[in-house]
């Protein structure tokens, strides 16, 4: 039985933002569904009354002082940026047109 | 014989400049840096300045750590043209020393893989065997370091990127604890597994470079405040592991090993009992559930940390025809400069973690994941350190594993337990394998905070194998200029 479909795949690679290709799906489809029904082998022992374990360390709230202190200009936060603008990011229209 | 950083940084970009058009360690070499800084300590060693201890030792960096002003790219398309303003701590900790930084080093695109295959700029080969990889992430440090190009590399390591290369090609290579090393600047893979570590020839060069990268810092905030175990005083102290407890944990071994790698495993034990240690069999029956605990965790952590490269403030952007919008010009942007591994990973990870399969993977793999650090806490109950062999077979060809990537994850079964529980690790060559001849590594483990009792161990069965075996592992590996030929 597939675990993972091809238009699964296309759904969760857009969920992710990526617009595969025909060719990539195809490629993918099929090993990511392979993954995913080995990786499901985590549920043969993971019972109920054990705990989740997100992290390593046991560490709650690091913080450290609220003080103001060097940081980029704006000048060098730009100078990655694809496109910029009168000191700004610039980015594509984010509404739909009309 | 002595000589200056001047000359001795030189010396290594005129090999870099020889030998690296065969192996691709290097995605960029910073001559004028480097140079600059071995001038710098001569200068201060000549007016009698005090130094610190590696000054003037020159190092490469795996291109995962941010250089201010030097091109970061993580082996992706997608950073290929990106200049941090900004150093990790590692390299600020770096140049404190005043170690020559001579370049960055090839991985895995985002550290995703074993091989190295699969970073965007080309693989890296193995200075063995040309037509082998050098193991990855962090195949261009590991192979940097056997080739003789750097005498030390900083890797990175979340599923075993710093050992297994290590292992492929007869050198050093660290995880330390997690937590034991800043992460801050550092392009981020799995962040409850990535930690950063030395690549080294030998057990003390490593413990070296480990004590300059580790302790505290307030800009990381996993990182741990407490002072950097006694790597060094451990690395070059007493031989004797009298009174030691050394555990062969039974489910890493067997099936799917590699002959060579398991008798020179054996023959590591026998050597360790020699130096006083009591080899006790422990068992850890959660490690079988390892991979794919991991193969859930790092792909899900990874989904999210590289939401990050949309394309608008940095990285690189594809623009449709047409008028796109901002979400088509992700989309584009994403599917162009990401390689197959990285969506791989991207998409599975988005689905462990979407509405409907979060709890049947995500969530039970967090729960796997308090099982094997179970394991790990009962084992070292019985003993100091655990010992295994660091990978299941010697370095594959380039190729091999590329269409399969399953066969691909298969190589990190036995570092990726180290990895979901924080404990530090270590892998050392242990000897070359007879039916191929390439470099075997043996793997040790230490509680977490307990990094010294790997380098004490590592140091004691280094002497000791090479003794046995009438040299380093390294010294057996041929000259790049005889393999080319």
């Amino acid at each position: 039985m597939s675990n993972l479909s091809r238009d699964d795949v296309a759904h969760v690679a857009m969920l992710a933002r990526i617009q595969l290709e025909d060719h990539e799906l195809d490629r993918l489809a099929g090993q990511l569904d392979q993954i995913v029904g080995w990786v499901g082998q985590v549920n043969e022992v993971a019972a109920d009354d054990v705990p989740p374990m997100s992290h390593p360390l046991p560490l709650v709230n690091v913080v450290r002082p609220d003080e103001v202190r060097p940081s980029l200009s704006q000048e060098q936060a730009l100078a990655n940026a694809p496109e910029a603008e009168d000191g700004r990011f610039a980015v594509p229209r984010i509404l739909d047109e009309e | 014989m002595t000589f200056t950083s001047v000359e001795l940084t030189q010396a290594h970009l005129d090999r870099i400049g020889r030998i690296d058009p065969a192996l691709n360690a290097f995605l960029l070499v910073d001559a004028e840096g480097a140079l600059a800084t071995a001038a710098n300590v001569d200068g201060a060693r000549a007016a009698g300045e005090e130094l610190p201890r590696l000054a003037g030792v020159p190092v490469a960096v795996k291109d995962i750590a941010c250089t201010k002003g030097m091109t970061t790219t993580a082996g992706s398309r997608m950073l290929e043209h990106f200049v941090p303003p900004y150093d990790a701590t590692i390299v600020t900790r770096l140049r404190e020393a005043r170690m020559p930084i001579l370049g960055k080093t090839n991985m895995d695109e985002f550290a995703m893989g074993s091989s190295t295959e699969h970073s965007a700029f080309g693989p890296t080969r193995n200075p063995w065997d040309l037509d082998r990889i050098p193991g990855g992430s962090g195949g261009g440090s590991s192979a940097a370091v056997a080739a003789y190009l750097a005498p030390l590399a900083i890797g990175s390591d979340t599923g075993g990127s710093i050992r297994q290369p290590a292992a492929v090609t007869g050198s050093v290579g660290v995880k330390p604890t997690y937590g034991g090393v800043s992460r801050y600047g550092v392009i981020a893979l799995a962040s409850s597994l990535d930690q950063i570590g030395p690549c080294a020839r030998t057990v003390a060069d490593a413990a070296l470079l480990h004590e300059v990268i580790g302790g505290h810092d307030p800009m990381d905030s996993t990182s741990i405040d407490a002072p950097v175990p006694p790597v060094v005083a451990a690395a070059t102290g007493t031989r004797d592991l009298t009174g030691m407890k050394v555990g062969v944990v039974r489910e890493i071994g067997g099936e799917g090993y590699q002959d060579g790698v398991l008798r020179r495993f054996e023959e590591a034990l026998e050597l360790l009992r020699g130096l006083g240690a009591e080899i006790v069999e422990v068992s850890c029956p959660h490690f079988v559930y390892a991979m794919a605990a991991y193969y859930l965790i790092q792909p899900s952590e990874a989904s999210s940390n590289l939401a990050r490269y949309d394309a608008m403030r940095y990285g690189a952007r594809t623009t449709p025809e047409g008028s796109p919008s901002a979400e088509q010009v992700m989309a584009a942007s994403r599917d162009e400069a990401f390689g197959d591994e990285v969506k791989r990973r991207i998409i599975l990870g988005t689905y462990a973690l979407s509405s409907g399969y979060y709890d049947a993977y995500y969530g039970q793999a967090q729960k796997v994941r308090t099982l094997i650090a179970r394991d790990f806490a009962a084992a070292f109950e019985q003993v100091d350190v655990l010992v295994s062999p660091t990978t299941p077979t010697t370095a594959f060809r380039i190729g091999d594993k590329l269409d399969d990537p399953m066969a691909m994850y298969l190589n990190d079964i036995a570092t990726i337990p180290a990895n979901l529980a924080g404990v530090p690790g270590m892998s050392i060559p242990s000897g070359v394998a007879e039916e191929d001849g390439l470099p075997v590594g043996v793997q040790i483990l230490a509680p977490a905070m307990e990094d010294q009792r790997l380098y004490a161990v590592g140091a004691a069965l280094e002497e000791r194998l090479r003794e046995v075996q009438g040299g380093y592992v390294i010294e057996k590996a041929p000259q790049i200029e005889e393999v080319r030929a």
